[in-house]
């Protein structure tokens, strides 16, 4: 059963996952850019897989192309899921 | 005029610890990194070395690599010259198998879960080349860069190829080795399958009683360089990579020929290409796996490119203190090759006791002996062969 994508959902999914990936928790916040914190194309690949598995969202490289901020990922997914 | 390759920085995960110095001085002390039937790195902590994101990109054998070849370039002082002469710095690192453990997870997630569960990072964990790429990236490498498979004689094909990108003028200087971590499910099942490994879980290479190779996991990184090119930056010269040479059996996909006549022929032209001759070599540091069949084609193969010679030079096996490291046992073993030959000492062939007819060489039983004293460097053999039929002779001076 899929977790329901509610705003705080995604954000606390997305940020334990990126974490798990390497980034810094204390560099997390919604405006932080993906290229700040070095999240690159493999990073989001790995990002969707956990969003997926955890909301039934599937993202594929086109839906995330022009995302900039930590923020962009987290609205794109709770609309979506929407 | 040959460009002369010297060796400036060597680095070593292995079952007796992280760093060369654990390797050699452990080895030489008669203590054994084997336990519980296999050669184990459990002092490795990747993330001593590498970053989060470093490690969860890097299999264990790249991850091994990274740690091996950042000793290896911080003694050899190479960090601080980069990266002015970064394109003149190549990275070749082999690999038996390569990143296996990522291979069989992936599988599991393919069968368990389906296609959806696999990683995006599966084939750049897995690839046999991803050490050297790693290598190369973590210290902005831009000379010729890949990975070398020959099974058990990786890590000195790498060494050779290294040598000879040196002497081609491809490269200034070569970060290069070999790297192994493929104690998993499927490999042991299959070396085991196929009685390769020891049923005792003893390494006891050239002794009666020796049943098979114990599997090790672990990374030697060495950095090569230009004569000149080395002591221009003032660096500090280890040793000489003098001369190196390769031959396949061309015989049978696992077993050695048994006479050794094509081992025997990468060893006398290992010699031939470093301009010497059987009486200047002063150690064999022997390819020694602890099998039936190896240990005695082995035997044969040093009397016949040897001569006389082959009863008067100490040959002993580090694979009797770490297990076989696959794919970095030819590394690994040139780095206790160089400090052995630096140390003036033949470090022993562990638990070897029982003699075998034919098997009569000096084969350093009980503890580590000194090296004679003579004018100038000693002279060394590092053996490595692999499944497939081939053969990988260095030939070392310190």
């Amino acid at each position: 059963m899929a977790t329901e994508a509610t705003k705080e959902n995604v954000e606390k999914v997305i940020y334990d996952g990126l974490v798990e990936l390497g980034t810094d928790r204390a560099q997390l916040s919604r405006e932080a850019t993906l290229e700040d914190l070095e999240v690159d194309s493999l990073d989001l690949v790995e990002l969707a897989q956990i969003v997926e598995d955890e909301f039934g969202v599937e993202l594929r490289g086109d839906d995330v192309k022009d995302v900039e901020t930590v923020g962009q990922v987290i609205d794109l997914v709770v609309s979506k899921a929407g | 005029m040959t460009r002369s390759v010297v060796i400036t920085g060597v680095g070593a995960v292995s079952p007796l610890g992280v760093g060369a110095s654990a390797l050699i001085e452990r080895w030489v002390a008669g203590e054994c990194g084997i336990e519980d039937g296999a050669g184990r790195c459990r002092d490795f902590d990747p993330l001593q070395t590498l970053s989060k994101k470093e490690a969860r990109r890097s299999d264990r054998f790249a991850q091994m690599a990274i740690a091996a070849a950042a000793e290896a370039i911080e003694q050899a002082g190479l960090a601080e010259r980069l990266p002015g002469a970064a394109h003149r710095v190549g990275c070749v690192i082999g690999t038996g198998i390569g990143g296996l453990p990522s291979l069989e997870e992936n599988q599991r997630k393919l069968i368990e879960r389906g296609e959806r569960a696999v990683s995006p990072l599966a084939v750049p964990l897995m690839m046999g080349n991803a050490a050297a790429a790693a290598v190369a990236m973590r210290h902005g490498l831009h000379g010729p860069c890949y990975g070398v498979v020959s099974a058990c004689a990786a890590g000195a094909h790498a060494l050779g190829d290294a040598m000879r990108m040196i002497r081609a003028g491809d490269a200034d200087a070569v970060v290069a080795g070999g790297a192994e971590a493929a104690i998993t499910g499927v490999a042991s099942a299959a070396f085991a399958a196929m009685e390769a490994t020891s049923p005792s879980g003893v390494s006891r290479p050239f002794d009666a009683r020796r049943d098979g190779f114990v599997i090790g996991e672990g990374a030697g990184v060495l950095v090569l360089e230009e004569r000149g090119a080395a002591l221009a930056r003032g660096a500090t010269v280890l040793a000489e990579l003098r001369g190196y040479a390769a031959t396949c059996d061309g015989y049978h996909l696992t077993a050695p020929q048994p006479e050794g006549t094509e081992a025997a022929r990468a060893i006398e032209l290992a010699l031939a290409d470093a301009g010497l001759g059987p009486a200047d070599v002063d150690y064999v540091n022997a390819h020694g796996t602890s099998t039936p069949l190896n240990d005695r084609s082995e035997t044969v193969a040093l009397k016949a490119a040897l001569g006389e010679r082959a009863r008067e030079v100490p040959v002993s096996s580090t694979k009797s203190a770490i297990g076989h490291l696959l794919g970095a046992a030819g590394a690994v073993e040139a780095i206790a090759t160089v400090e052995a030959l630096r140390r003036r000492v033949a470090p022993p062939t562990l638990g070897w006791e029982v003699p075998e007819e034919g098997l009569d060489l000096d084969y350093v039983p009980g503890a580590a002996k000194p090296l004679p004293e003579k004018e100038g460097p000693l002279v060394a053999l590092s053996n490595s062969f692999g499944f497939g039929g081939h053969n990988a002779v260095l030939c070392i001076a310190a």
